[in-house]
Formats: structure tokens, sequence, C-alpha cells
């Protein structure tokens, strides 16, 4: 009697993460296991409408985006950079529903080093802090919702989010706003195909090359700006034909 | 209903480094030799070619190549009187998943142990005398020596093609190399990589201090290189995706590009991927083992009977798998009886994040490869004298800056908002100029009584075992040994001219959400006493001399470098003597 069940083997087989090929299990001998063009290139982000946020979520993302990563004279704003689509693609995926994480009970709270118990999926967080926040925006003396709102405004309530000064109603705000700002930054400056970080703006802002992978010509270049403008997983803008 | 396989001579649980080189050790003896991995095959061209290895989010953030923690985790607690909790999501460290193991997504930092780490606890008793270690550090000796194992380790850096510059050439000190390194039979196979500004500037400001600095030794191929094997790897390209990443151009040491292109057209050789060995199988007598079984992914189980059993997996899978089998005592930290779950460590490491003027300096920090650096090791083991500092041990540090990939690297100076338009302006500005080592301060960890391994009462995996129980916190000895550590790395970057300096000193309590390196250790330690360790110096159990256990899990403290090079001598140490010895003669190498 092995204790193994069957049921929970099944479950614990949906492994695939951002890779779509399941794994099955197999026998190698004699020579490697080769089959052409069996890798999992990642799937890249359409444009177009919302996957996870409803419209009115959607503004209020795309508003937060500009105040994490405001537009300057050099580089876009979090919002025209896609970090609220970025968001959106990432909720409606894998990430939002904890795959691949370790999710059986007892879910109990535990010392900060012993690392976040919550049950609640990114998915959960985004869904109930949005509504939360946008019930405290309108419950203020100006009644507006959260978009609306000047930017020295929106500032404040972030800060009282980041602070914990800033109490939402049945949702922890300062998870909320931990997980908002660690997904903006990362869709600001991840690669260009999960909807973020659009035409490489962050790259260029910083001077980071991308996926360019060889600079064997380089690398005894000392104290010299490195010339070559970045390149992403899908190529750039200008190796792409424009369509009429 | 459980299915059974034809017998093998030899059946290897986890096919990464130690997995891979005993299976090649043992097929060129003519043994019919089954090797079992929970993950999938992996190889370069399917899993991470070029054209889209490069991805922060994918590899670095999701974890893409690791272990899912939902298959199995952990449960972590800092002190006994704690109730320890799942770790949910990957942290501290990173429990590598597939064919190559670790030896996919590591750096290539390729080190020796000082020749006193082998003999710690004799030669610190010697040299300070036994009060001045602390009374609960359980730390000892190995019960094999660094001349022992240096023809493994030459071996394993010659497989790899390791590049570096020789310290210490049969005894005689070369320049430019590590003065303090034990004596090595030749050179390394490759020459050192070039090194970027920022390193060079390290490595001058270091001389300038009195240090010797070098260029730490790296699976990175500074040229094309063919090994003994016949297998090619190519030249590192410097593209700033190693470690957390598979390398697209063969460039970096590991089971695919060193070892099982080879191993793989053997015909004695078969592995299965995919499949996760549940228990170690023994007799009535539960002094030999029978085999293993496993169960693949459409939830079969079978056993695969087999002469020889060769533990191979992770430090803490190893760990686990000894107890759910009932191999060897539990070890109990109350009674201090037992062995298997003993003496566990981490390493103990801190940086120091540093910011130069932008109008003078571009150090283009994503030209860089997964070990590339120059370091010092004059605060290493015992190169200094810990009398007047009241710790042992010590670490090498370096600027070993492996990448500038802008999620995890975008440092800006301390007094920054966290977001907003007056963070946005400070990466912008100091992106090129600061500098931010992968692991600086790279310092020992050393063992105590109340750090071990256990099962856990309450949380199960997916088969309904327990989860392994981890029970950590850093003590005093390794706080202080990383406040002096880090203030030394920190006087490098002043005298290399930095504006601003941060000292990122390690604090306790360890924290299970903060990357520490995948460096676990220990668990299932060697020595010389069935008392205190789990195996012989042959890496034999004491307990079942048909199962021979690999991997860091026999480290008895962990030492101040990285342990790749280690448990891959000890691997090709330990299939000596099972080529030379066991195998005539089964049974236990040395008697308990």
């Amino acid at each position: 009697m092995s204790g193994v069940r069957r049921r929970d083997v099944l479950k614990g087989t949906a492994l695939a993460l951002v890779t779509t090929t399941a794994a099955r299990a197999g026998v190698v001998a004699g020579q490697l296991p080769w089959r052409p063009d069996a890798g999992s290139p990642p799937a890249e982000v359409s444009a177009g409408s919302w996957s996870f946020f409803t419209p009115a979520e959607a503004a209020m993302v795309e508003a937060l985006a500009d105040r994490i990563v405001p537009p300057d004279e050099h580089t876009p704003g979090g919002k025209e950079a896609g970090c609220a689509v970025f968001i959106d693609r990432q909720l409606a995926g894998p990430y939002g529903r904890f795959e691949g994480l370790y999710t059986r009970p007892p879910f109990i709270k535990g010392s900060k080093q012993q690392g976040p118990q919550s049950a609640q999926t990114p998915a959960d967080l985004y869904r109930q802090s949005l509504a939360a926040l946008d019930r405290h925006c309108r419950g203020a003396p100006d009644g507006k919702p959260f978009a609306q709102l000047a930017a020295v405004r929106q500032d404040e309530i972030l800060q009282g989010l980041e602070s914990g000064t800033v109490h939402l109603e049945s949702v922890e705000g300062n998870m909320f706003f931990e997980a908002l700002l660690k997904d903006m930054q990362q869709g600001f400056f991840a690669d260009p195909i999960y909807g973020g970080n659009r035409d490489m703006c962050a790259w260029k802002m910083i001077g980071f090359p991308g996926t360019r992978y060889d600079y064997r010509d380089w690398v005894s270049r000392h104290n010299e700006r490195y010339p070559y403008p970045p390149v992403g997983i899908a190529g750039r803008p200008d190796w792409t034909p424009k369509k009429s | 209903m459980v299915r059974k396989l034809p017998a093998k001579d030899v059946v290897i649980v986890g096919l990464g480094w130690t997995g891979c080189i005993m299976a090649n050790e043992l097929t060129d003896e003519g043994l019919d030799v089954m090797a079992i991995e929970r993950g999938p095959w992996r190889d370069t061209a399917t899993d991470y070619p070029p054209s889209y290895a490069p991805d922060e989010l994918r590899y670095r953030i999701r974890h893409d190549l690791f272990l899912r923690p939902e298959q199995t985790t952990f449960t972590f607690r800092n002190e006994m009187s704690q109730t320890a909790l799942p770790i949910r999501t990957w942290g501290a460290f990173m429990p590598p998943n597939g064919v190559g193991g670790g030896g996919v997504h590591w750096n290539g930092e390729t080190w020796r142990f000082a020749p006193s780490d082998f003999v710690l606890r004799t030669h610190l008793t010697q040299r300070y005398g036994s009060r001045f270690l602390p009374a609960d550090m359980t730390i000892q000796d190995w019960g094999v020596t660094y001349a022992e194992l240096e023809p493994h380790y030459d071996k394993f850096e010659y497989l790899c093609g390791t590049c570096g510059t020789a310290g210490n050439l049969q005894g005689r000190i070369q320049e430019g190399g590590n003065p303090f390194e034990g004596p090595r039979s030749r050179p390394y196979p490759n020459a050192a990589q070039p090194q970027p500004f920022s390193h060079t500037l390290f490595a001058k400001a270091a001389a300038e201090l009195g240090y010797k600095p070098f260029p730490q030794p790296s699976g990175n191929m500074s040229r094309a290189y063919q090994n003994p094997l016949g297998v090619r790897l190519g030249p590192c390209t410097y593209c700033g995706f190693c470690e957390w990443f598979g390398c697209g151009n063969y460039a970096k040491a590991s089971p695919q590009t060193t070892i099982l292109p080879t191993l793989v057209r053997k015909a004695n050789f078969t592995a299965r991927d995919n499949c996760e060995v549940t228990r170690i199988n023994t007799d009535a007598s539960g002094k030999r083992a029978t085999g293993v079984m496993f169960v693949d992914t459409e939830g079969n189980e079978w056993e695969q009977p087999a002469q020889l059993v060769i533990l191979s997996a992770y430090t803490i899978f190893n760990v686990q798998l000894l107890l759910l089998s009932g191999i060897g005592k539990p070890y109990d930290p109350i009674a201090n009886t037992g062995v298997i779950g003993r003496n566990f460590t981490h390493q103990t490491i801190s940086d120091v994040v540093s910011f130069f003027d932008p109008a003078k300096f571009i150090f283009n920090p994503f030209i860089a490869s997964g070990s590339i650096g120059m370091c010092i090791d004059e605060f290493n083991a015992d190169n200094f004298d810990h009398g007047p500092h009241g710790f042992v041990g010590g670490g090498y540090m370096g600027q070993v800056q492996t990448n500038g990939r802008p999620i995890e690297t975008t440092p800006v100076p301390p007094g920054t908002p966290r977001w907003g338009a007056r963070w946005k302006e400070a990466v912008r500005n100091n992106y090129q100029s600061a500098l931010k080592p992968g692991t600086g301060v790279h310092g020992s960890m050393y063992s105590y009584r109340d750090v071990y391994l256990d099962l856990d009462p309450t949380y199960r995996d997916r088969f309904g075992r327990p989860l392994l129980r981890v029970t950590m916190d850093f003590h005093e000895n390794e706080l202080k040994q990383n406040a002096f550590l880090t203030d030394r790395f920190a006087e490098i970057f002043q005298a290399m001219g930095a504006q601003q300096i941060v000292k990122e000193y390690r604090k306790g309590p360890y924290d299970i959400t903060a990357y520490q390196t995948t460096h676990l250790c220990g668990g299932a330690v060697m020595g010389a006493d069935p008392n205190t360790s789990a195996i012989n110096r042959y890496l034999q159990s004491w307990d079942v001399p048909n199962l021979f256990v690999m991997g860091a899990s026999g480290f008895p403290q962990n030492a101040g470098y990285n342990p790749t090079g280690t448990l891959a001598a000890l691997a090709y140490w330990s299939a000596a003597q099972i080529r030379g010895r066991y195998l005539k003669a089964p049974g236990p190498l040395i008697d308990a």
C-alpha cells in the first residue's frame, strides 16, 4: 500500500506554467529524444479588449499605472507603456490563479520570514481591492472615481496604501499596493511580448539592449556606451512591415 | 496496482550533475543503468534556444525551469517552538527540476573547497582551541581530504572546460590566481574569461588595498572546448541571462553540454523522465535496498528493482527520501541522537550596492556571464587569523555581476521613493553607473544542533506524503562573520570611487522569502562515525551498503565557496571506489 492517490497525481500533472505542452512520462534510450520544432516559445499577448479587467477596473489600473510610472519628457508613462495590459493578461493566466504553487490548507498566518500564506489568488486580490478602492474614492467628499481624481490626490491615496494609513474595506490595502507595485514594474521592464514595455520604451530609457545575446566584441570595451538599440523576443517594430 | 519492471544493475534517482556522473562512470564499467528523473527531459534547442531563452519574466520571475511547489515543497520555521508553514512560492532557494538538475540553471561558478574545510573541526580546534567554537556548533571533519579529492576535482574541471587562472600549481604559487587555493595538479583547461569594466576596476582597487584578486573559476566558456568525452561546448557570448536560465549557446557547462550526448547513446543506459521516485525499497532485514518505487504522470505506480541504488536528487530531497524510506536513524535535536536531517546548512551571503558618478562611469551591466567576476579569498576559510574577531568561517567576495536584467537589476540610491517620477528618474540615471554583484559576499554557514530537517506533522504533498520540515536560523557566529566580511567588501567599492554605498548585511532571522543561493547542504552527512554521519567517506550508507547518497546533502557543514565543484568531485571519488572496490565485493567499504 503506497498511499499514492491517482486523482491527486493527475491534478499535479497540469504543470505547464507559461508553456503549453503538458509533461508526460517517457523513456529515453539510445539517442537524444530529438523532435524537430519541439520547443515551447512564449505566446505573444494580443492587443485589444481586456481579458480580466472590466472597463471600469481597467480605467483605474491605467490611472494607477501613470502614477507608479508617470509619463515624462523622455519616456511614456505606465498607461501608454501597456502596464495595465500586462497585468490584465497576467491575471487572466497562470499567475492570476496561483498555478503551480502550493495551495493546500491549512492557511495560517505566520511570521514575515515564513512567507505569504494567503489563500487569496492575485486575481481575487485585484478584483476585491479595486472594488474596495473604488468605494473608498466614491465615499470621499468629492466622490469621484480614482481615475478622475487629480494626480496629487491619486498619489496621496497610493502613499496611504503604501504606508498603511489608507484603509480599504475588507481587503488588505498594503498587500494590494505591494502586488500592484511589483506587477506594474515587472510589466514596465518585461519583454514587450507580454503587453507592457511597449516599443521597448523602458529598455530605451535605461539603455538595456534586450535580447541581443552576444556581446563578445563588447566585453573588453570599457566605459563606452553600447550603441545599438534594443531587440525583443519578437524583434523590433521596424523589422515588421507596417500594415496598410 | 504496482507494475514491476525487469531488474537493473543500478537505479539512479535524479539525473542532475551527480546522477549523470555516476551513470557515465557505471555504464563505463559495463553495468546496466536506469536513471529516473522527476522532471522533464531538457535540451538546449527545445527548452532554451537563443530565440526565447532571454526572457526575464518567464525564467527569472515565474521560475519556468524549476520545480513547481504544487508538486512538492517544504515547510519552514526559524525555531523549534514555532509551527512550520509551507513554502507556497519559492524564495530563499530554487529547487531544480528536470534532466540536468541545477546544472541547467546555475551560474557555472566552479570552486574547490579549501584543504582546511575538509578537516574543519580538527583544524580549528588545533589553531584556536576547542573553547573558541560555540557549544552548539556541530561541525565535523568530512572523512575525506583535499588531497584525496584533487584528482576528482581535476576530472570535473576538464569535463566542464572550467575557465580560470591557477593560483597554486603543485605547491607553487602562481601570479594572477588564487594564492590560497589548495595545490592543483595542472592548470585549468581554459583561460579565464575577459572581464567587463566594473570587474577590472574592482580588481585594481583590491590590489591597491593589498589583496590578491583573481578571476572566478567559471563554467562559462572563454572559447570553444571539446571535453575528454568528445562533447563540445561553444564560446560564451556574455548574454547576461545565465543563472535561472538555460544557456542557448551550449556555452555553460551542464550535463547537457558535457555528458548526456555521450551517455544517452550507450546501450546500457536508459532514462525515465517525468517519473517521481516515492521510496527506496529495502528487504525484510532493512539492510539491503531492493530498488525503488516511482509514479509516472498517469498516476501509475512502478517498481524498479536494482542491485545498487544511487540517490542523487537535490540535497533536501535526498534527506526526504531517506526519511520516507525508513533508512538511517532520524535526527532528534533534543536527545541529540540520530543522523538523517542532522547538520543542515545553507550559505551566509550579503551584498554591497554602490553608486558611481553617471557622468564618468558606463558599466554596461548587461554584458555579463554567470560566473564572470574578480574575487578575493583573503577572508575565506581559515585564510586569516580569526582569533581577534570571535567567529569562525568566512567567504570569498567579489564583483561578480551576472546581469543587468531590468526587473531584477535597476538599483536606485537610498532615499529614493519606490515609485513615481523620482523613482523613474533615479532608475534612468543610475542603471549604467550602479553596481550590484550577484552574491558579493559568499560566506560559509556552519552546522548547529537546532538547525535540521525532519518530516512535517501537518502538511502533505500530492501523494499524501509528509513534506520535509526545515528548522533554520542564523547563529551569532555567522552574523558576526557577515558583518566583518561585508565591511571589508564595502571598503573595496569605496576605493573604486563610489559616491554612495549601501551595505546589505545579512541579518537574522533567516528569511525563507529572500533568495540566498540554492546551496542547501547537509542532512545526510558524510563522516567517520556512524553516530554522527549518514554515509561513510565513500558516500555509502552506513545502514544500507548498496545505497550511495550523492550531493551536497553529504556536506557536514557548508564552506565559503559554491558547492558544485565539490559535490561533483565527491561523485567521481565515490564512483572510483564503487568501480575499484565495491563491485568486486559488494558490501560495506568501511566496517562500522
